[in-house]
């Protein structure tokens, strides 16, 4: 009875595996991790090819939150109703999502923007970006089993909504940024706010660090795991923390400058192996912290010069750029997110295509996790810091 | 490099696979080329000193409607700092392309998202296989021509 069963099991042994390109050796085995898995961020299903404890490959897929929005974008009655799918995709960094779409209509339309928008809308990114950060290193330490770094972290994130949901109601999905302005101008108290909110939390990310970053089990579980080489990185597209972390001094705000972010003093923390080799987990999770301390530094800068004036004076009131086709690229949390925008002088976009970071981020992760252990590759993943809304659009 | 010297580059060592080219009076300068030797202009281009494109920013398929596909390169030098784009024409009769899945590991996922939306067979590729979709659906849901099925798996599709 036994013998049957196992020759049946050869049998149906498919010759070869999709995504592997080669038939099973003798001792390995595949293991399903995900789609619903605490430590996958989501819906994503890995594939792992294991011999033992050792990772031989790993197959990611994707596609289960595809929710056709290049689809969508193509079938709105005007560039602007895009604006609440493009807050859906990286659904923890909407403003940063708005403000890249926003752009790059605007450079299609070439209007400039007043320097208040501009200045409110840097703000807006750099929050947004420390609210990133915060899920991230949060999510990351659960996932490594701190679980009182997340609560510390939620706690600080909170602070950073309720400025949010004051400026415009939401706290999630904003529709905030819209094409040549903003949806609403800013409360009176906000720049107290957000004065308020950089003194309360740059001594939080120190107690951050206390807590974690150089928590002995963490680092671990962390340094030397991963490595991802400089030249790899940039060979796979790699952006972001995942790209800095490699010790590539690579920031599309300071090195291909969009808004006012070039009028700012600030510094791209990178990656430099202080704990093992240089672009390991550690790295890619330090690099984030450094750039919460980093988007701290441009918000106080920020604030004390918005300049007075309407927020709305320059939203077109008829979209219809011209036959024209535009890239246009700017930093998010998770890297650098590009729009490749087709009009063709109708009242939507002929084609909309993003460049999501995440998605080409993730591509990293079989290159990365081979020869590690299975508890590595969520180690792996969580330094990648993925958003499934975005890998799948 | 200014595009027209990026142009005159490829022109000399490619002649007529650089098939046109529009580098005035456009926000990104491009560059079309002949589908089958996109490889090697993508090789050409990073490894050539003077270019130097070692990112693949944004790979995009497009349907021009009418019949004609079209894959878009969006290029990169972080050493010299320079930009380009080259285009691909193709037709739905003949969507095969090149993969320069071996230039930049970049374009594999990418090459895989234009397979599955627009069914652009890229020659060359490790691993062709949908990526967004279902592995058993049928079409390519990007193009303008489209047509959602009724049903999938028996599950009815527009509720």
């Amino acid at each position: 009875m036994e013998e049957t069963l196992t020759q049946t099991a050869a049998a149906e042994r498919p010759a070869t595996i999709p995504g592997l390109g080669r038939p099973l050796k003798e001792h390995e085995m595949v293991i399903s991790m995900g789609p619903q898995h605490p430590s996958t961020h989501g819906v994503l299903r890995l594939e792992l090819v294991v011999d033992g404890e050792v990772v031989i490959d790993v197959i990611p897929h994707i596609g289960y939150l595809h929710r056709c929005f290049e689809k969508h974008a193509e079938n709105m009655t005007n560039y602007q109703q895009v604006i609440p799918y493009c807050d859906r995709m990286d659904y923890v960094a909407a403003m940063n999502n708005d403000l890249g779409y926003a752009i790059a209509c605007e450079k299609l339309l070439k209007i400039k923007v007043p320097e208040r928008v501009e200045y409110i809308r840097v703000i807006m990114a750099e929050l947004q970006r420390i609210a990133s950060h915060l899920i991230a290193v949060g999510t990351y330490g659960m996932d490594i089993g701190a679980f009182t770094p997340f609560l510390y972290c939620f706690r600080d994130r909170e602070r950073i909504l309720d400025i949010f949901e004051q400026t415009c109601g939401a706290r999630l999905l904003y529709n905030y940024i819209w094409i040549g302005g903003l949806s609403h101008d800013v409360p009176e108290n906000f720049a107290e706010k957000v004065r308020d909110f950089c003194a309360y939390f740059r001594p939080n990310i120190n107690e951050l660090n206390d807590l974690l970053s150089y928590n002995k089990i963490f680092i671990k579980r962390t340094a030397n795991v991963g490595v991802l080489p400089p030249e790899v990185a940039i060979n796979c597209g790699a952006s972001g923390p995942v790209l800095r972390g490699s010790g590539v001094k690579w920031d599309l705000r300071k090195n291909d400058p969009y808004s006012v972010y070039d009028r700012f003093e600030w510094e791209i923390p990178v990656g430099t192996g202080t704990m093992g080799a240089v672009g390991d987990c550690w790295d890619r999770y330090m690099v984030r912290v450094h750039e919460m301390e980093q988007s701290v530094n441009i918000i106080e800068q920020a604030v004390e010069k918005i300049p007075p004036g309407d927020v709305q004076s320059a939203i077109p009131k008829r979209i219809r750029p011209e036959t024209s086709e535009v890239y246009v690229r700017t930093e998010t949390p998770k890297g650098e997110l590009g729009y490749y925008i087709i009009a063709d002088g109708s009242a939507s976009p002929f084609r909309v295509k993003v460049r999501p970071p995440c998605f080409v981020n993730l591509s990293l992760l079989p290159t990365i996790s081979r020869g590690a252990m299975i508890a590595d590759v969520v180690a792996v993943l969580g330094s990648i810091d993925i958003v499934l809304g975005e890998v799948d659009r | 490099m200014i595009p027209q010297e990026i142009h005159d580059a490829l022109v000399s060592h490619f002649g007529n696979a650089i098939l046109d080219a529009k580098l005035e009076g456009v926000f990104d300068p491009f560059i079309k080329v002949a589908p089958d030797r996109i490889k090697d202009v993508a090789q050409f281009l990073r490894d050539n000193e003077a270019t130097a494109f070692n990112v693949l920013m944004c790979l995009s398929g497009v349907d021009h409607t009418g019949g004609k596909l079209g894959v878009v390169y969006h290029l990169h030098s972080m050493r010299r700092n320079h930009k380009i784009v080259l285009k691909v024409d193709l037709t739905v009769e003949q969507p095969h392309c090149h993969s320069v899945e071996s230039v930049w590991k970049t374009a594999n996922w990418h090459e895989r998202e234009a397979y599955d939306m627009y069914g652009i067979i890229f020659d060359g590729h490790p691993d062709l296989r949908r990526i967004l979709m279902p592995y058993d659906w049928e079409g390519h849901p990007l193009r303008k021509d489209f047509q959602v099925p009724e049903y999938y798996n028996g599950m009815k599709v527009p509720y």
